[in-house]
């Protein structure tokens, strides 16, 4: 636990931990709209959102690939919102259409557009490229406090401080609005709150984790990191603020304790060498996820309504 | 008789807590109420009732913005709605909402202060102390520290209702609020409803029944797409008005 650990490891895992909380915080939300799915088809987006913009800008800027990756997202929003209006199909088929599709583009264009050149190739669309975001500059922990030394940062770190940052203030501004929408949207309307704004704006926070999250740690990643935190706190509690703080503390030691045992889970187990951080997180995530359906305390779901009103028969007028 | 509409004298006490003139909604090209007029006063409480796909769900809707309107004027206290939203309270159907929702039943009540509260607004313990009046009004203090999902589909309906009494609101509109309810709720909802009246609050509800109309209503509004008939129960439900809007749906468009 000395240089070596803060050249090589302190900033792998911080940024995993980022990257988990900052995918988790809106995923808290599109569990609870039914809309996960959604998650999944922005972060499947993402990488030919990447791949135009090298296409186009011809440099690797982690800025320039956030906000090519997010008209991307909002892109694939719309189209999903298009098939499902003119070919009035089922949500969920629309948006298996359009992230698979748009995923295979992108794929194709990494092939073509010697783009791999760049860290950029279908690996690490998938799995991310933690390991390689290691901090040449340090010597030690007093580097954390060398202006030098900072400078030698991976962009990426910036990146996904800002982005969580501003997941988190959107969160907390704008909570009970947030709540409410999502709990009862007709009622919050007549509050007078501009549900369709609010329902955009969460799309497109939880666009601008996936992409900050993606670059660094892939696709699986992020689509481990928006669905399992939170559907694993859902489990545990039944208060909103509860699971939202609990699914960050579930992601939080997903990422920590996949990174550490990507690292020496092989070692210890008698292999050599080590396995992807990426994976070893999202497979922890998942185990967390099993254990709460084992045992949450809350996991049982009753009462819910099993037919509408409108199912209802109508007594005969005046028989 | 209908009463016939005439230049309302301007005062105060004339000015109805709803008034809708002229409303029409449209999904999709087909239009789903058509040109209704009804206005709603203060201390009476209103069904309106049609069979099914009449457009009682998207009237109240549309009345609140919550779907957009093809055509027409709605007016709150003589108001537009944007100016006197917390006088008004929605009460939705039961079963358009998740009752996973992470919520006690407390927490969906505080959200009938949120209008008050505004987005950082401090909860303090009064407003608790509040919304406990209203689940106790609503006979469901017991539960007040439950899951909402745990409820029966009758205590959902209560916490919906005390939800709505949190709000303090002056005119109620409440889409099928006893729509899969027991017996003793229904009871309790419409005890709680003509005491609401009683303090001169104006009551709008999307009904089934038709043999509670006459005891739980003092106005209906029979609706088919259009307006068939509005006014007082002694005058305005009466056999022909029901026959024409249960009767030959294509009589609507005639």
């Amino acid at each position: 636990m000395g240089s070596d650990f803060v050249m090589l490891s302190l900033v792998p895992m911080v940024i995993a931990a980022l990257a988990a909380v900052a995918c988790a915080l809106p995923g808290n939300f599109l569990l609870l709209r039914r809309q996960s799915m959604l998650g999944d088809a922005i972060s499947h987006v993402v990488l030919p959102g990447i791949v135009v913009t090298f296409l186009l800008t011809g440099s690797a800027n982690p800025w320039a690939m956030l906000l090519g990756a997010g008209i991307a997202a909002l892109f694939s929003v719309l189209l999903i919102e298009l098939i499902v209006r003119s070919a009035r199909v089922e949500p969920g088929a629309a948006m298996g259409t359009v992230f698979t599709a748009m995923f295979a583009a992108g794929v194709l264009g990494l092939e073509r557009s010697g783009a791999s050149g760049v860290h950029l190739d279908v690996e690490h669309a998938l799995y991310g490229n933690l390991e390689s975001l290691i901090w040449l500059d340090a010597n030690g922990w007093p580097s954390l406090a060398d202006p030098k030394a900072l400078a030698g940062l991976p962009p990426e770190l910036t990146l996904l401080a800002a982005v969580t940052a501003v997941v988190g203030a959107f969160v907390v501004a704008l909570w009970r609005p947030l709540s409410v929408a999502t709990f009862d949207e007709g009622f919050a309307a007549t509050l007078g709150l501009p549900v369709r704004a609010l329902s955009l704006a969460l799309i497109v926070v939880a666009a601008m984790a996936c992409v900050a999250a993606f670059s660094a740690v892939g696709s699986i990643l992020v689509i481990a990191m928006l669905i399992c935190p939170p559907a694993a706190a859902r489990l545990m509690t039944n208060r909103l603020g509860h699971q939202v703080w609990l699914s960050l503390g579930l992601a939080i030691l997903a990422a920590l304790s996949g990174y550490v045992l990507a690292g020496y889970g092989p070692l210890w187990l008698g292999f050599a060498g080590s396995v992807s951080a990426a994976g070893m997180i999202a497979a922890v995530s998942g185990v967390i996820l099993g254990l709460a359906a084992l045992t949450g305390r809350h996991r049982r779901r009753t009462g819910s309504p099993l037919s509408t009103p409108a199912d209802r028969p109508y007594k005969a007028p005046n028989a | 008789m209908i009463p016939q509409r005439q230049i309302a004298p301007v005062a105060s006490l004339t000015v109805p807590a709803l008034s809708i003139s002229g409303l029409s909604v449209a999904y999709d090209d087909t239009i789903v109420v058509g040109d209704v007029d009804a206005r709603f006063m203060s201390g009476t409480m209103t069904a309106i009732i049609g069979p099914n796909g009449a457009g009682k769900s998207s009237l109240l809707k549309a009345t609140l913005g919550i779907v957009p309107t093809l055509a027409g004027h709605v007016a709150f206290f003589g108001e537009p709605l944007d100016t006197v939203r917390n006088r008004v309270a929605y009460v939705p159907q039961r079963a358009g909402v998740d009752w996973d929702f992470p919520a006690r039943v407390l927490d969906v009540v505080l959200m009938g202060l949120y209008g008050e509260l505004g987005i950082f607004g401090r909860l303090r313990p009064s407003h608790e102390k509040r919304a406990m009046d209203c689940i106790a009004r609503v006979g469901l203090t017991d539960f007040a520290r439950r899951q909402i999902g745990a409820l029966s589909g009758g205590q959902q309906q209560r916490v919906f209702l005390a939800r709505a009494l949190a709000q303090r609101a002056d005119i109620l509109l409440l889409d099928e609020p006893f729509a899969g309810v027991d017996a003793a709720t229904e009871k309790a909802l419409v005890q709680v409803l003509h005491a609401l009246r009683g303090e001169g609050r104006a009551i709008v509800a999307v009904h089934h029944d038709l043999a509670t109309v006459p005891a739980y209503f003092d106005h209906v509004l029979l609706l088919n797409r259009r307006c068939i008939a509005e006014g007082p129960v002694a005058t305005a439900f009466t056999e022909k008005a029901l026959a024409q809007t249960y009767g030959a749906r294509g009589a609507a468009h005639a």
